[in-house]
């Protein structure tokens, strides 16, 4: 491989500033060889094109601020290799979300359902002076649960949030609900099931898995999504 | 441009994890508290620590609070203030046993109490041996922490202004702190928000290095604030250059892998820590572990057809291991080294990490000036804690796991001071001064209008370039005075950047043009503050200061056991004392003594 290279984009283009209607822009950039990732590579456009908004922090996959529709499919860009992609690298916003800008997207509707499932240790028990015990079996229940960041990938990519983001809890909540379902050291278990019991918030799901397939940190909501059912169904017998 | 207003009892500018610490105690005493951050708060990025947060709790081998203090201020080389660390370390359980009660997912002993794994630097009896000291949840503690505080913060309906970045201080006539600027990214407008406590929790300002271990947000922002705003800054000669980002990519490997067991060899496959630290080995403090690997491959010694890095070697741990205690860093590995860590050692290079330095604060988290002979005035108004401020309990070089520690202790400490100073009545909203927002709109207006400037990120990589070859491990007499200049030179630069975007919405053009007038004044105060700093100590290393009797290691306490205050204005240098009293009589102050590990 020579060192440097040229790469075409088609980019997603709207500044609700100047342009009337978004566009489709093609533009290409020559890399250096350290440009490993599409951030990478990104960066270098911005360089050519100081106009080009993305959001980006970590560059390693753990902020889970540059999710995007990547090639039809929701990634990161910073996890996602130069090397297999196939060109011209077409980039857009997270797909059901308001654009901002570019591929800025709004996600008051995400966080919105975020935050609607309680996203906090509810144990209302006064604390101890040490730490509450957990068997290290309980504590990994949470293993891929816990490590959610919050990039949007998954719920962007489900059509059931695509027709009701406002009713439908959507995959990422959805699984840091069971997040706390299945901490030991919770206490609202029926409270969260009361607040899914609805023919949207939580039913809504019909195992599409696409939010499994999109996940850059390989979590699995649609399981998640079927304990939370398992747990109702159980409750209810 | 008119300005919106906005009044509360309390601004804090940051929602990483000082921030949400701090915005906690306010949000639950009830002040009304705005909390500016230019990232949705879980992408801050403590989000990205990995190995864990001390604290002595001897869940799995004897712990007490006396062995951490005195492997903190050794760490520090003696220049953090002893009454600071004993704080620190005394409060490590409670601010620890809190986060699990928040639901923090710590793993977990076999008898259910948090894990806890050796670190670099703490040690049983005195730097005897190496101690399990550092909670950690995997290799994901900083995740876990941030989302902990923040769903914390969810609970406690904490009001935050998401992506919104604060841009000046804004100080009376009298000095007092009385708020700041602040501008919204999505409509590109600027509001005043006047508060009677002004907490900054901003975080570090890694990215004025060219190879970082920190995010892209890492700007400095409270620090380059602060600093025009006539705050000096203590202490911004030492960073940490973490012995283990990935070589190329800069991209962090915890510390927590050598804790594990990891080993660092050089090209021959030795274990050359054995020669530089016969006791701890590995898992020595920082900063001698980052210059053995510099001077191993400076030998000639490195690995890879450059020569040009080391390994790090965990390929004799089990895979059921690695796996469960460091799943992130396999990942990591596999995606920014090509290496799978089961398989292969990890290439691996000492990288820009943290900032020892910042904003001086006391214990409290107040902010301290030097004002009419006494070193340590605290400015009204104005509170900082975590990577931003200097409080100084890591000196001039911070021990792995201390970070975590002094965001939850100092963001706790700040918060409660400004609740105390807010239910006592000390804190009431004084009068802005008119104009107060002028010298934000002027940098906005400047930006608008500049022609015939240089663009953003060909001046940033001239600063990242300047201070990677002038300001890193090693550093140099003739180097560092070649550096001064060209620093200030392209501090001039800095002055005239031009951006082609002018749109009011979500400019981030206009955003790193603004973020550079930031990391331009953390650049000039590690420039100047290293140059004039004629010893080595801790992180802070010259070739031309000798290692004997008298200057061990070069360290020469005669005339450098003090602690650096750089001011923006006039680029001038003063120092102050440094505090070798603890703050009790539980303790005796750690002596001074040669650094051995």
């Amino acid at each position: 491989m020579s060192s440097k290279r040229t790469v075409q984009f088609k980019i997603y283009r709207y500044d609700p500033d100047k342009d009337a209607a978004p566009y489709m822009q093609d533009i290409s950039v020559e890399l250096e060889e350290s440009d490993k990732k599409l951030l990478d590579a990104l960066v270098r456009l911005k360089a050519k094109d100081d106009s080009l908004s993305f959001r980006r922090s970590c560059r390693e996959g753990v902020c889970g601020s540059d999710a995007m529709n990547i090639n039809g499919k929701n990634g990161l860009a910073c996890l996602t290799s130069m090397d297999d992609i196939a060109q011209p690298i077409t980039l857009r916003p997270l797909p059901g979300l308001p654009v901002i800008r570019d591929v800025i997207v709004d996600m008051t509707q995400f966080f919105k359902q975020y935050h609607s499932i309680k996203p906090y240790l509810i144990n209302n028990e006064p604390a101890p002076e040490r730490e509450r015990l957990q068997s290290p079996e309980d504590r990994d229940e949470l293993n891929g649960l816990y490590e959610c960041i919050l990039c949007a990938c998954c719920s962007t990519s489900c059509p059931s949030f695509w027709w009701n983001p406002d009713k439908f809890v959507g995959p990422a909540g959805l699984l840091a609900a069971y997040r706390f379902l299945a901490d030991t050291r919770d206490q609202a278990t029926s409270e969260r099931l009361d607040n899914l019991e609805d023919p949207y918030r939580l039913f809504r799901c019909h195992s599409i898995m696409n939010c499994v397939d999109v996940c850059p940190k390989h979590l699995n909501p649609t399981k998640a999504i079927g304990k939370i059912k398992d747990m109702m169904v159980r409750r209810a017998v | 441009m008119k300005v919106a207003k906005r009044t509360f009892d309390a601004v804090i500018v940051g929602a990483g994890g000082a921030g949400l610490r701090a915005a906690l105690q306010l949000s639950e005493a009830g002040l009304k508290t705005a909390v500016l951050t230019k990232v949705f708060p879980t992408r801050s990025h403590t989000v990205a620590a990995q190995g864990g947060v001390a604290a002595s709790l001897g869940n799995s081998t004897e712990d007490n609070w006396h062995w951490h203090m005195y492997d903190t201020v050794k760490g520090s080389d003696w220049l953090g203030d002893q009454d600071a660390i004993e704080f620190m370390v005394k409060k490590a359980n409670e601010v620890v046993v809190e986060l699990e009660h928040f639901g923090m997912p710590f793993d977990r002993t076999d008898n259910g109490k948090i894990y806890q794994r050796p670190f670099g630097g703490h040690s049983q009896n005195y730097g005897q041996t190496p101690v399990s000291r550092s909670c950690a949840a995997a290799d994901r503690t900083g995740h876990a922490m941030l989302h902990a505080l923040y769903q914390r913060n969810v609970r406690a309906n904490t009001q935050f202004f998401v992506e919104w970045m604060a841009m000046d201080l804004i100080r009376n006539a009298d000095g007092d702190v009385l708020g700041v600027t602040a501008m919204e990214m999505e409509t590109g407008e600027v509001s005043i928000f006047h508060a009677k406590a002004t907490i900054f929790a901003t975080g570090g300002s890694g990215r004025i290095y060219y190879s970082s271990t920190n995010a892209f947000i890492n700007t400095g922002d409270g620090v380059g604030m602060a600093a025009r705003a006539g705050i000096p800054l203590e202490d911004m000669e030492f960073w940490q250059f973490h012995p283990t980002g990935v070589a190329g990519a800069g991209v962090l490997i915890t510390e927590g892998v050598r804790g594990e067991g990891g080993i660092l060899r050089n090209a021959s496959g030795e274990r050359f820590m054995e020669r530089y630290a016969p006791n701890l080995k590995d898992l020595a403090s920082r900063d001698v572990v980052s210059r053995s690997m510099v001077t191993e491959i400076n030998e000639g010694r490195g690995c890879g057809s450059e020569k040009d890095h080391v390994l790090l070697d965990i390929t004799h741990l089990s895979p059921e291991t690695i796996n469960k205690r460091l799943p992130g860093i396999r990942e990591i590995s596999i995606q920014f080294a090509g290496v799978d860590p089961i398989k292969a050692p990890i290439p691996v290079v000492p990288t820009c990490h943290y900032q020892m330095g910042g904003i001086p604060t006391n214990y409290k988290g107040q902010v301290v000036v030097p004002k009419d002979g006494n070193s340590n005035v605290p400015v009204a108004g104005f509170y900082a804690a975590g990577e931003c401020a200097c409080a100084s309990v890591h000196g001039a070089n911070r021990l792995g796991t201390n970070s975590l520690l002094d965001l939850l202790v100092f963001g706790k400490a700040a918060g409660e001071t400004v609740v105390a100073d807010f239910q006592s009545g000390q804190l009431t909203l004084k009068p802005l001064p008119e104009n107060a927002a002028d010298v934000s709109l002027a940098r906005i207006a400047r930006l608008e209008s500049q022609t015939n400037g240089e663009e953003v990120h060909e001046v940033r990589l001239a600063m990242q370039r300047t201070m990677q070859k002038h300001a890193g491990v090693f550093r140099f007499a003739d180097m560092l005075k070649e550096g001064v200049t060209k620093i200030l030179e392209v501090a001039e630069r800095a002055k005239h950047t031009q951006i082609k975007d002018k749109s009011k919405v979500w400019n981030t053009a206009r955003t790193e043009a603004l973020e550079l007038d930031n990391l331009i004044e953390v650049a000039k105060a590690t420039m100047v503050s290293a140059e004039a700093r004629k010893e080595s100590r801790g992180a802070h290393v010259r070739d031309d200061a000798i290692d004997c009797a008298e200057t061990p290691n070069g360290r020469d306490d005669k005339n450098w056991l003090k602690h650096t205050l750089w001011f923006s204005e006039g680029n001038r240098l003063d120092y102050k004392p440094v505090n070798l009293q603890p703050m009790s009589a539980d303790v005796e102050p750690i002596a001074l003594a040669k650094r051995t590990y």
